[in-house]
């Protein structure tokens, strides 16, 4: 008698993912990228991506925890903070960088406005452009260490790739694609990510809209006001150099900060593709991907509410809102 | 509480109040342009709040004393005009014997004229009530707006530049965060102390009889203050 009066209310059918196995998958996509990280700079690289995981999970303990919050570690979203923050410095800068920029990360970004699905802009984004403004020699300084030096083959001193590219030198694209390059610790492989991105979008993790629109209106900006036109070696170089694949697999996919409707996610792509054009190639830098990301999270509210859908049997011509 | 001993506008009550109760500021947040903008030095920040108490409290004198002659129709104009004619002298007292001063400023100085504190204070205070208790008003409020930037100031130059003052403080291995002195530092800055303010407000006013920040009617899933679940 009791079972037959055991209902609960609706939904009934519910989905297996949640926040820590969804934060899972994210860490273990981006292994391939943070493995050859270590491999190529060396074992403080590993130590630089331990401080930026360990300082954004403790700082999202303890701010919980003097806050009397529910505590949300377990849930993994500050630990891929972290891995993502650690991903995007240079594997030159001292060790207090990276625990400053978790704690910025966590704390102002994300635990300020509300926790995870609050925060309006990547936590670890922003905090790398906190540090990229706040500390500007550390974040652009790409020298080799003795670890790296031989790795990395064709060795132009202090210069990225997509810097020596902009000044008009010619980088290997090989190299370029499978990683051995300047850079930060986990963006130089497009190889690495790229795989890390089509095992989330097999495991459904993410979908293809975001980051092939971004990389397809970018590719389509280069070509017209790039200056080389179609050949196939800037474009691949430009793909591959450079935080695009790290940023669009990885970055401009993050759950909270993209849009929520399919239209949205397609203008959102193409705003991306647009500013990271724009800053790559008539900005001052060779690099744009991140304030391209951050800035267009700005803009995800707005998306939202130009491309709503109109719900099931509301007329868009009569009063509905139009989609 | 002090303020309920205190005479009701009494100059130390207005002093009291500009500087505290109802600090421009961390409570009232008004004049918010020149707190952002200038405050990344000591001596900005001092220099910016004297100059708007000296022009407050001068023109919440004249204003107090003209109270009657000023037709309630036309009243913005006629502060403005006040306000206006004390701005050009400080500024070219400024421009006479602090040159450096001035050009730091620059054009936050003519600004001051549409300033929100100096129209506020005239509007709320002096428009309303005898020359006295004007004067220590505008005192009270321009001491309130200095405190205000001088703290934000301290903030932003000793983390953003290592100095107060233009001397080294931090030791030679602190390296300055930059984007402390830039514009996103005056908003850190500026909430992380009105957040720090409301704290302490809000544990020394704990036992007064005043519950204003208590549970408005929406109950909690209205109310900002999540963490509070009721208690307060």
């Amino acid at each position: 008698m009791s079972e037959l009066l055991h209902v609960s209310s609706s939904p009934h059918i519910r989905s297996k993912a949640t926040t820590s196995n969804i934060m899972l998958l994210v860490l273990i996509a981006l292994l391939p990228a943070t493995c050859f990280g270590i491999y190529l700079n060396g074992p403080y690289a590993a130590a630089i991506i331990a401080v930026s995981m360990i300082a954004a999970v403790g700082t999202e303990y303890l701010y919980e925890k003097l806050m009397h919050k529910k505590i949300t570690v377990t849930d993994g979203s500050a630990a891929v903070t972290g891995l993502l923050l650690a991903l995007n410095l240079p594997v030159s800068v001292p060790i207090w960088i990276p625990l400053i920029g978790s704690v910025f990360a966590i704390l102002i970004v994300k635990q300020l406005f509300g926790g995870l699905g609050q925060n309006f802009m990547n936590p670890a984004l922003a905090a790398r452009c906190f540090l990229l403004i706040s500390f500007a020699s550390h974040m652009n300084d790409f020298s080799t260490n003795s670890w790296s030096a031989n790795k990395i083959v064709d060795t132009v001193s202090g210069a990225t790739p997509l810097a020596e590219l902009k000044a008009g030198g010619t980088p290997l694209l090989t190299s370029m694609f499978a990683g051995t390059i300047k850079g930060t610790i986990g963006e130089t492989s497009a190889a690495a990510l790229l795989l890390g991105g089509i095992f989330l979008v097999v495991m459904k993790i993410i979908d293809l809209r975001i980051p092939l629109t971004y990389i397809g209106t970018f590719t389509v900006f280069y070509i017209l006001f790039g200056g080389h036109g179609l050949d196939p070696y800037y474009i691949g170089a430009e793909l591959c150099g450079g935080g695009l694949m790290l940023g669009a697999w990885f970055m401009a996919t993050d759950y909270v900060t993209r849009p929520i409707t399919r239209k949205g996610q397609y203008v959102y792509g193409i705003i991306l593709g647009l500013l990271t054009g724009l800053f790559r190639i008539f900005g001052m830098s060779a690099e744009g991907v991140s304030y391209a990301i951050i800035f267009s999270n700005l803009l995800v509210p707005i998306i939202e509410r130009c491309t709503r859908p109109s719900g099931f049997g509301i007329n868009p011509q009569k009063g509905g809102k139009q989609a | 509480m002090e303020h309920k001993i205190l005479q009701k506008n009494s100059p130390l009550e207005r002093l009291y109040n500009g500087i505290i109760k109802e600090n421009p500021t961390f409570v009232m947040m008004i004049g918010m342009c020149p707190t952002l903008a200038v405050t990344t030095s000591v001596i900005n920040g001092i220099g910016m709040g004297l100059t708007t108490a000296v022009i407050l409290t001068a023109s919440n004198v004249m204003i107090a004393a003209l109270r009657k002659c000023i037709p309630d129709g036309v009243r913005m104009p006629a502060y403005i005009g006040i306000v206006a004619s004390f701005v050009t002298i400080v500024q070219f007292l400024l421009k006479a014997y602090l040159p450096d001063l001035n050009s730091s400023l620059g054009i936050y100085i003519p600004l001051i004229v549409v300033n929100c504190i100096i129209l506020g204070r005239a509007e709320a205070f002096a428009g309303k009530n005898k020359v006295i208790p004007s004067l220590f008003d505008g005192i009270g409020m321009g001491l309130g707006f200095t405190l205000g930037l001088t703290c934000i100031a301290a903030f932003r130059e000793l983390f953003g530049a290592g100095t107060l003052l233009g001397f080294q403080i931090m030791p030679a291995a602190y390296e300055p965060v930059n984007i402390l002195i830039m514009a996103p530092g005056a908003f850190f800055v500026l909430a992380m102390l009105v957040a720090l303010q409301n704290r302490i407000r809000s544990k020394s006013g704990k036992n007064t009889a005043g519950k204003e920040s208590g549970c408005d009617k929406t109950g909690c899933a209205g109310c900002g203050n999540s963490a509070c679940g009721g208690k307060m």
